[in-house]
């Protein structure tokens, strides 16, 4: 039965204004969707100059916009990233000026573990391809840092176990600097502590660390968030002072760990890594003076006994003087009867001479008495000689170097001597050759050769014609011989 | 020999050198003038090691971060 009859199509219907239906749909909106929750990946993300951040959330079918303002996004401890598996918490609501509905979202948590893993893995894929984890980078630690610089929380646990441990095994200069470890401040104001103990100049009012130590309790992923991210990770890269990583229990890897120049597993164990055992050190060195004082009392000793069996191997001093003696004693008997020997050569020469003019015999002996002085002299000077070489030589206990010269001065001696001696003679004798060369020539036998006669009569020589004829008998010399007339 | 003054090296430095010095000693391949002078040196870096060793302060202290960000000062720290 048709009680009302149709309506006109669009007839008495209501019309709205754009605005009006915008405004009744935001409403709607908002009225029934005051409070969700959605999980989906994260889509593009931005982030103007404005601070807000705009972000899609979809999954394989759909999109949603989502806004993040500006204040919010500040306070979350994890901001999204595109890709990341996402829970989103906030309120739907419709942006009219372009018909359009978005989530502005109070809170966004990535969705469970396996997403942070996820993104962690991202990370360390991305650093680990710049080359923030080379070896090549890792700095050697301090055998033995003045001051460490520690980066956690000033209070709780962590700093009391490593100053603990520092005090047990080497007493330190620390500076704390005190930083959030957990929580969305967490990660920057590590990052800035890391730097500004790099900052700090050495020897300073406030003096810079030679070793620092970034360390955190064990705790949930959640809470060693902070130390995944990426401005811990360069910050600690970029430190030039060495830096030890102990965050969260052995079992814990966070990002700065792969950083870091070392990783220690607990903060107790960075303390360890951190100085040497003060003790050891000590004993070390005491066991280095102990080695030292033996080896140079050793080194003295084994001197000494070389010296003592050098000293043994050394012959006696008679028996190396033995010999030479010996030889001095037979050269010192020999002496006289060579030079009288040779004397008596020179007499023997002397008497062969065919002429022995009364100078020449009056000059040998001259030599002669010369020479049986100086023999006379010579044996007790040589025994003076042999006498007192032989007190030097016993004096030095080693052979004498000038007995040898010594005895080389002699021969010397004897050999200018009979040098000497021959010279003379010779000498002498070309003298006489002379002489009787110019004897020969005054002679008139030579004249006879040249034509001349000696005319003797009666054995005296006749040198007038009147002698001649007194003469019964004349005798004429020639060069050849004598006729009788 | 090494060219540091031995009042100016670490503890490392010096320890690592007096080893090198009890070694050289301990062989005894050393003539005996510089024997004396390495037992010296030797000397003289132990005394520099137990000097070290001896530094042993423990001093505890907190940073203090000004409005910047950087290190203003220290102040004790309270656990």
């Amino acid at each position: 039965m048709d009680l009302f009859e149709h309506a006109t199509p669009a007839s008495n219907a209501p019309e709205f204004t754009v605005s009006e239906i915008s405004g009744a749909v935001k409403t709607m909106i908002e009225g029934e969707f005051g409070h969700v929750r959605i999980r989906g990946e994260v889509g593009r993300v931005s982030r103007p100059r404005s601070g807000h951040m705009y972000l899609d959330l979809k999954d394989d079918r759909s999109v949603i916009s989502g806004i993040i303002w500006k204040g919010r996004a500040d306070a979350l401890p994890q901001l999204p990233e595109e890709g990341m598996e996402v829970v989103a918490t906030g309120k739907l609501t419709t942006f009219p000026g372009q018909s359009k509905y978005q989530i502005i979202i109070e809170d966004i948590a990535p969705a469970g573990a396996g997403a942070l893993m996820a993104m962690l893995e991202k990370r360390k894929a991305l650093l680990q391809a710049e080359g923030l984890f080379e070896a090549t980078h890792k700095q050697p630690l301090p055998f033995l840092p003045d001051i460490i610089g520690v980066v956690t929380s000033p209070s709780g646990a962590v700093i009391r176990d490593i100053l603990h441990r520092l005090r047990d095994r080497f007493p330190r200069k620390v500076l704390v600097w005190p930083v959030a470890v957990q929580g969305a401040k967490c990660a920057a104001e590590v990052a800035a502590a890391i730097r500004g103990f790099n900052a700090l100049t050495p020897g300073g009012a406030l003096p810079r660390p030679d070793l620092l130590i970034v360390a955190r309790g064990g705790g949930s992923l959640e809470d060693l968030w902070g130390f995944n991210e990426e401005i811990v990770a360069r910050a600690a890269f970029d430190s030039n002072i060495p830096l030890i990583s102990a965050v969260g229990h052995e079992t814990d890897t966070t990002l700065i760990d792969f950083v870091s120049d070392r990783r220690a597993p607990t903060p107790t164990a960075a303390a360890e890594m951190a100085v040497p055992v003060r003790m050891d050190l000590f004993a070390a060195l005491d066991n280095q003076g102990a080695r030292i004082s033996r080896a140079v009392t050793q080194g003295l000793g084994l001197r000494q006994q070389r010296v003592r069996d050098l000293a043994r191997a050394l012959p006696q001093s008679d028996a190396l003087l033995q010999g030479p003696r010996q030889r001095l004693d037979y050269l010192g008997e020999r002496l006289p009867a060579a030079l009288n020997a040779a004397a008596a050569k020179k007499r023997v020469q002397l008497a062969n001479a065919a002429l022995r003019p009364a100078v020449l015999q009056r000059g040998i002996a001259e030599q002669r008495r010369r020479l049986d002085t100086l023999g006379a002299r010579l044996d007790p000077a040589l025994q003076r000689r042999v006498a007192d070489a032989g007190a030097k030589l016993a004096g030095q206990r080693l052979i004498p170097p000038d007995l040898t010269r010594k005895r080389e001065r002699l021969d010397d001696w004897l050999q200018r001597l009979s040098d000497r001696a021959a010279r003379q003679q010779d000498q002498r004798r070309a003298r006489l050759a002379q002489l009787d060369r110019v004897r020969e020539t005054l002679g008139y036998k030579e004249t006879l050769k040249r034509g001349y006669a000696v005319v003797r009569a009666v054995g005296a020589v006749v040198t007038t014609a009147q002698g001649v004829k007194d003469a019964a008998q004349v005798e004429i010399e020639f060069a050849d011989g004598r006729v009788t007339v | 020999m090494a060219e540091t003054p031995v009042e100016e090296m670490t503890f490392e430095d010096a320890i690592r050198e007096l080893e090198q010095v009890v070694g050289k000693l301990e062989r005894g391949d050393v003539a005996l003038d510089d024997s004396i002078a390495l037992y010296e040196r030797g000397a003289a870096l132990k005394k520099r090691c137990e000097t070290k060793l001896s530094e042993a302060e423990e001093k505890v202290a907190k940073i203090t971060v000004g409005p910047d960000g950087q290190a203003a000062g220290t102040a004790p720290l309270d656990p």
